[in-house]
């Protein structure tokens, strides 16, 4: 009868353990199914031309997605500058000043802010931007990216700071330094490699957002059209390209989604490396 | 409201009162009280700590010793809720009334465990006072840095590397990185918080000899629960008890014949 029990017990154990090992290999082998998925589809179509070159007009075979690459470095860029910022500064006010109602409402708005579904955001920079000023515009997917992004970044900084000792903050207080330096050229350096990585992450989130820059960047088959005119982006051309009925233009949105997937790898393999301590200031 | 008045000092034997007559007075702290929130811990302390001298102050865990050396340099209103009243009289003015900033040049601390910023080098470290406020002259910085290094006994073991990360120091040397940083600002007072409850006997000592070393230069209060060390180090010594001052005199005097039954109690380990 123990005996028996005991085998059960076993067998169930074993049954359970395979789930689980299951289960994990579905989560990771997702991301490598996908990679190896957009590589095979997409590498056929990848070339320098492809990558150098404008559209040809609708009809023609080849062409290139050069106009998507400097539009999404543009309005990812200036989303950047816009948001990172905000961000970083909004973290440092709840890490280092916030208590109270006023930095709860703000801490609840950025977590709420991150739930809220991409086109929305989008929608809301429509309204802002888009419909006054009559015109879609790269200027308007930058802010739309930047709305998305600030919530990221004053989190991750609020973070990081709160990881730093208070003991490092009570040292720089002791020898009569204000508190306002004492932020900025003790603590935030202290933080700074997991707050740049956290914006890093952040860019890399929102570089490959489509739904916010359907109505904001908008699209556009030409070059370099300046801040205030429609503009070409990576993953609103794999958008287009991949609803179009030409088959050419699926072989593009396959090689660019492999382009916009790379970009995404690299600042994630990069921002992870950054965060790892160096051996020099570990302890 | 009878705890708010000044409370006169504990009294003091004939020997260590004419001998004290002689030493100028650095600080004077005069019916302080402080707390956290509606909970006090300090309920009324006054004392005159001696210029040029090491006051050693000795308590259990919970005395209030930590809190009276924070509140000499007003460390302890970076905690939330803090309270504090009373007087600090450091040359004519009340410390409580002082800008924090001003004070805190004048009156420098060092904490209980180490804490060199770990951004910064060795050298950065030590300068670190004067360039968040403003000193760029680099002769003058690396004067300072040598000169503060050299004054907390680590310039001969760094003095090669002075780039190198400050937190690759060991545990004692990172401490003694923590003196040379505060004295590098020039404060007259020095404040050390149990500042080698993190360090083995070796580290302890050379911490215990550089103190000896620069009261020659400036006034030392340290807060200790080693009470050896409070005898090797200081020529006063403050005995703290549940918030209030029990006894305060000669170190020498304090260890031998302490005025007060609890003293007695607490130095024979009896309790504590």
């Amino acid at each position: 009868m123990n005996q028996e029990h005991y085998a059960r017990r076993k067998r169930l154990n074993a049954v359970m353990f395979a789930l689980t090992a299951v289960c994990a290999a579905v989560a990771s082998g997702t991301l490598l199914a996908v990679l190896a998925y957009i590589a095979w589809k997409g590498a056929s179509s990848l070339s320098w031309a492809f990558l150098t070159n404008l559209p040809k007009p609708v009809g023609e075979t080849g062409g290139g997605i050069a106009n998507a690459i400097v539009g999404s470095a543009k309005v990812v860029g200036l989303a950047g500058l816009l948001g990172i910022p905000v961000g970083v500064l909004g973290g440092v006010y709840l890490a280092e000043y916030g208590r109270g109602r006023y930095a709860f409402a703000v801490r609840y708005a950025a977590d709420v802010m991150n739930g809220v579904p991409s086109i929305v955001v989008g929608l809301f920079a429509y309204a802002l931007i888009v419909h006054p000023m009559k015109k879609f515009s790269a200027l308007s997917g930058s802010v739309a990216l930047a709305f998305i992004m600030v919530p990221i970044v004053l989190r991750n900084t609020e973070e990081f700071l709160r990881l730093v000792p208070g003991t490092i903050r009570e040292a720089a207080l002791a020898l009569g330094v204000p508190r306002w330096k004492v932020t900025l050229f003790v603590i935030l350096p202290t933080a700074g490699r997991g707050i740049l990585t956290g914006a890093l992450l952040a860019l890399a989130r929102v570089a490959g957002e489509t739904a916010p820059l359907i109505f904001t960047a908008f699209g556009n088959r030409f070059s370099d059209n300046g801040w205030l005119n429609p503009i070409a982006t990576l993953p609103h051309t794999i958008y287009t390209y991949a609803i179009s009925p030409y088959e050419d233009w699926h072989n593009q949105a396959w090689a660019a989604a492999l382009i916009l997937m790379l970009f995404v790898l690299l600042v994630n393999v990069t921002a992870r490396v950054w965060l790892r301590p160096s051996s020099g200031t570990s302890h | 409201m009878d705890m708010m008045r000044p409370m006169p000092l504990p009294p003091m034997t004939e020997e260590s009162a004419s001998k004290d007559a002689s030493v100028p007075i650095a600080l004077s702290v005069r019916g302080l009280q402080a707390g956290y929130g509606a909970a006090p811990v300090l309920k009324g302390v006054s004392l005159d700590v001696r210029e040029m001298t090491v006051t050693a102050i000795i308590g259990p865990s919970g005395c209030g010793k930590s809190t009276l050396i924070r509140c000499l340099n007003r460390m302890h209103e970076a905690i939330p809720g803090a309270t504090c009243e009373g007087e600090i009289l450091l040359g004519g003015r009340n410390a409580l009334d002082m800008d924090p900033v001003v004070l805190r040049r004048e009156v420098g601390m060092v904490f209980q465990r180490p804490n060199p910023f770990p951004t910064m080098t060795i050298a950065q470290n030590v300068a670190a006072g004067l360039v968040l406020n403003g000193v760029r002259d680099r002769a003058v910085l690396a004067e300072t840095v040598e000169k503060s290094l050299r004054r907390a006994a680590l310039w001969d073991e760094v003095k090669d590397k002075l780039d190198a990360p400050g937190v690759g120091l060991s545990g004692g040397q990172q401490q003694r990185l923590c003196i040379a940083r505060a004295l590098a600002v020039e404060p007259s007072i020095l404040l050390l918080d149990e500042p080698c409850s993190a360090l083995d006997p070796i580290a302890t000592g050379r911490i215990e000899e550089l103190l000896l070393e620069i009261k020659h230069q400036l006034t030392v209060v340290i807060v200790t629960h080693n009470m050896q060390q409070a005898a090797r180090v200081s020529e006063y010594t403050v005995f703290m008890l549940m918030g209030e001052m029990v006894e305060y005199g000669q170190t020498r005097k304090m260890f031998t014949q302490p005025a007060d039954k609890r003293t007695e109690d607490y130095i024979t380990g009896r309790f504590g």
